[in-house]
């Protein structure tokens, strides 16, 4: 058994036989905690000065128009920039994506056009040599996707019935096992992917050829992650031998991968629990006090505060805002049935007391029922404070998933370390029942040479007839139409993800995940309820569909009520079930990149406003241009019988189809909770 | 047999204990200046039997937990309490907690008839919300536009009747707050028997747009809710009639 000075004091198992396990580290080393939130300390006056840097730079930048300093010319790599610093000698952790805080960084990989656009919206010019470069000699994933994509894909496209699709950024949504680097030192991280290396021996099948090329790739990305840790005067090659280097070398982890990738949402997985036993482990031996150990967490999750990406303004529109999704994840059950909750758990929350709210990192509490009732009580006042925790049903993931999964972005959960995900933005499903009334024209967008309406899928028979639309027959076409657009829909991403594994591979991100990662397939799906409510107004009203002179069924007259998803009403609620499976049954009879398990998501918490823009007139007698609801939310003001019955119904929707997760945007005040 | 029912609410967590299914009945004999459900006024709404109603509300039994339950509101419920005396009785099988939000102003004591199907309401009724608007008589008529002597009476007849009470008072500044008058609310409160809370509920202006859409003239306009250290007030001097705090 190979032994290093930073195991010292840590209870052996499998975790530290010439293996990779953090969770077996976890499970063997942690200390559970049922106490109160009395022993949390407040900020120090370093944590103060330089939290009062960051705001002073906030303020900077807000008043430039949104960016204080761009990179034009240096393309971001680990090791592309000298030290970062907001206050040197009052940093505990250390590192910021370039040399300096708030300086974003050039990361063209993904779509140089998408680079030059967004610096050009903030007044800076992309140095020309590095737009030569990413032109000329290096392809870009964006110009690998379009290469390749088909006719009908860019159609679908820029009809919006297929939106969000990661053609142009970074997928993100992958979750490197940041705990590694601080648990075995980047040294036995390599070794080991040297080991996997080897081992891919035999008939060099494509396949294998890309498996050694990317382990390499991770080598090297590894090693120039201990490049970066030098740049700030660190050696993360062992294994951290105090709390402070833990949370450095993890940090270290992280900053590599956003140095790396321009990711839609760049989790950081779930760590309070490992970082708990390092603090526990120096409190013990007396080499740190209470109030050091929370200047450590302040200062990390500082860090992760000030995490930045150049992105475009109608990529902000698409977000509403500028997010970066640095989820991290806390609490949760073991399932051995003791809690996952330590004192790190609180000191993390506390860091919303000490350093004041905020959305970044999006701090999501895995919620039981069995969770020790002093944490419960504490998360519900930072939450009454602060409105900035995030809670997920641990009792819903972790049977699944087990006990050491975290949440990518905002409800994706993956196993750390041991699944991935190909992000995949969603299928707009009220606009594909218009294209089954439609035959598949859009009801908006014309066709640029004829200025007749655009056909985007194969001429299927439209509805034809001016009478009440028939329950039946729309199904049946709008089944039909599912099928199509699964079809596109799997292989439009099926070709993405080929792309941006060849030209923007996340060779950090996937050197801290098992060399035999398990991928998912994250497909997505946006106005579920705009889409059952129009099938339920179909069959229990009379919906009279309104033509253009295109003859283009561009509007309805409706006669009569019908029952609306949200009022926790099977005829509704059904509606949305059967579309949810149907379209889930469809993409999975596909074949997935890279053998991939499908998944899909109903959560559109912000698009949902662009999605609804590209979509027109719909049955449910919902106008054209508004917003679809969010998520799996029921239409803005149908749900008219309360909470409950709201609830209810999005929660008929049956998890195992949509295992990427389930969103519902729902605010209550707080004394409508009751008086006592 | 059928009731005419305005709306349901699935999360209830104000009227009365727990989480509770709150059934919003139609129509309401008093016309209070303060009424927030002015839409409930009129007869109308839609019908519903017993059993459809006890059927939604037991959909979320899970919720109520172990104080929870059914709560009927208005309106004024007991305008169709035979209704009324039906749902809970299928509730009360189903071991459902039921509870009425109630003026008492359908309570008559020197009709017989109308006593005996109160009593038989009693018998499925946990718990009675029962609102007080005024405690002097003249201004009882003013602020609701009826006499108070029902409601007094009904009081009394649920505490003989060893009925559980949760008084309501609404405090509306310059209508219902007067010290003297809550005093002698409280006096009276102390003459029941079977009263276990007190509760007091500042007057809100929330109900005010709903009279622009029936074309109602707003009665209160102008009115402001009331300070918070008068309600603090109004709570003390009403809780005295409990005998405690």
């Amino acid at each position: 058994m190979i032994q290093f000075k930073g195991w010292e004091g840590f209870i052996p198992g499998k975790w530290c036989n010439d293996e990779i396990d953090v969770r077996d580290f976890i499970q063997r080393n942690y200390t559970p905690y049922e106490g109160d939130s009395k022993f949390l300390a407040p900020a120090t006056e370093a944590t103060k000065k330089l939290w009062q840097i960051v705001c002073d730079l906030s303020k900077k930048e807000r008043e430039a128009g949104g960016v204080l300093d761009a990179d034009t010319k240096i393309v971001s790599t680990l090791t592309s920039h000298g030290a970062g610093y907001l206050d040197k000698d009052l940093e505990k952790i250390v590192g910021v994506q370039t040399d300096a805080p708030f300086k974003r960084s050039l990361q063209p990989f993904g779509g140089i056009r998408m680079s030059e656009g967004a610096l050009e919206m903030y007044g800076y010019k992309i140095d020309p040599q590095v737009k030569e470069i990413f032109t000329k000699y290096r392809k870009t994933h964006n110009e690998g996707v379009f290469d390749a994509y088909t006719p009908e894909m860019r159609a679908a496209r820029s009809a919006h019935i297929l939106t969000g699709l990661p053609d142009a950024y970074g997928r993100g949504r992958i979750i490197g096992d940041y705990r590694r680097v601080a648990l075995y030192g980047v040294d036995y991280l390599i070794k080991k992917k040297e080991e996997d290396k080897l081992a891919i021996n035999g008939d060099m099948t494509p396949d294998k050829v890309r498996n050694r090329e990317e382990i390499a790739d991770q080598i090297k990305a590894l090693k120039a992650l201990k490049e970066m840790a030098v740049i700030y005067g660190c050696d993360i090659s062992k294994p951290a031998e105090t709390a402070q280097q833990a949370i450095q070398a993890l940090y270290f982890g992280y900053l590599a991968a956003v140095k790396d990738q321009n990711g839609a949402a760049m989790s950081i997985g779930r760590n309070t629990t490992f970082l708990d036993i390092y603090i526990e482990r120096d409190l013990q031996k007396g080499l740190i006090t209470e109030e050091e150990a929370q200047e450590f967490i302040d200062h990390f999750i500082m860090k992760l505060r000030i995490v930045k990406f150049m992105r475009t303004k109608e990529y902000n529109e698409l977000f509403s805002g500028d997010p970066t999704w640095v989820t991290e994840s806390i609490g949760g059950m073991g399932v051995d049935g003791r809690s996952l909750v330590t004192k790190t758990a609180f000191r993390v929350l506390h860091t919303l007391d000490n350093l004041g709210p905020a959305p970044e990192p999006n701090l999501t509490v895995l919620w039981s029922k069995r969770l020790p009732a002093e944490f419960k009580k504490y998360c519900a006042e930072i939450s009454i404070r602060t409105s900035s925790i995030q809670y997920e049903s641990d009792e819903l993931m972790r049977p699944e998933m087990g006990d050491d999964y975290a949440i990518a972005c905002c409800v994706s959960c993956m196993r750390v370390g041991k699944d991935m995900q190909f992000f995949g933005a969603r299928a707009n499903l009220a606009k594909c029942l218009l294209y089954a009334i439609n035959g598949g024209k859009d009801e908006i967008m014309k066709d640029k040479v004829t200025g007749k309406p655009m056909q985007v899928s194969p001429e299927f028979v439209p509805i034809t007839s001016n009478d009440a639309l028939d329950f039946n027959e729309v199904t049946a076409k709008f089944d039909t139409m599912m099928t199509w657009l699964a079809d596109l829909y799997v292989n439009t991403l099926n070709l993405i993800h080929y792309m941006h594994d060849k030209y923007s591979y996340e060779a950090l991100e996937m050197a801290l995940h098992d060399t035999n990662v398990r991928r998912f397939f994250a497909t997505g799906i946006a106005g579920l309820s705009c889409a059952a409510d129009s099938l339920s107004a179909i069959k229990y009203a009379k919906v009279y569909p309104i033509r253009n002179e295109d003859g283009i069924v561009v509007d309805f007259k409706i006669e009569g009520d019908f029952p609306k998803y949200g009022n926790n009403d099977d005829r509704a609620d059904d509606m949305a079930v059967w579309i949810l499976k149907t379209f889930m049954k469809k993409v999975k009879s596909h074949y997935t990149y890279r053998d991939s398990v499908p998944t899909t998501s109903i959560l559109t918490i912000t698009s949902n406003v662009v999605y609804g823009k590209k979509t027109g007139n719909t049955p449910d007698g919902r106008r054209g241009g508004t917003p679809l609801a969010p998520g799996a939310n029921p239409m803005h003001g149908r749900d008219c019988n309360g909470a409950l019955a709201s609830l209810e119904s999005v929660a008929k929707l049956p998890y195992e189809y949509s295992r990427d997760g389930i969103s519902n945007t729902f605010s209550i005040t707080p004394g409508s909770l009751g008086k006592e | 047999m059928t009731g005419s029912i305005h709306s349901f609410e699935s999360f209830g967590t104000v009227d009365g204990p727990g989480i509770r299914f709150v059934v919003f009945l139609q129509g309401c004999p008093l016309r209070c200046k303060y009424c927030h459900n002015p839409d409930t006024w009129l007869a109308g709404g839609k019908e519903y039997s017993a059993e459809e109603v006890a059927e939604r509300a037991v959909k979320y039994r899970s919720y109520f937990g172990d104080k929870g339950g059914v709560t009927v509101s208005g309106g004024e419920p007991l305008l169709q309490i035979d209704f009324v005396t039906e749902l809970f009785t299928i509730l009360k099988k189903r071991g459902v907690n039921t509870c009425v939000d109630t003026s008492g102003f359908t309570f008559n004591e020197a009709d017989e008839e109308n006593v005996r199907r109160h009593k038989k309401l009693l018998e499925v009724a946990d718990l009675f919300l029962l609102d007080i608007k005024h405690i002097d008589d003249a201004a009882h008529r003013d602020l609701t536009g009826q006499s108070n002597a029902h409601t007094l009476a009904f009081a009394k007849f649920l505490s003989d009747n060893g009925k559980k009470i949760w008084i309501r008072h609404v405090l509306v500044p310059g209508y219902t707050d007067d010290d003297g008058a809550l005093k002698r609310l409280s006096a009276f409160i102390s003459t029941l028997k079977t009263v276990e809370k007190v509760e007091v509920l500042p007057y809100h202006t929330m109900g005010e747009v709903k009279y622009g859409k029936l074309g109602y003239q707003y009665p209160l306009a102008g009115v402001q809710p009331p300070e918070k250290e008068r309600v603090e007030n109004a709570k003390r001097i009403l809780c005295e009639g409990m005998g405690h705090e």
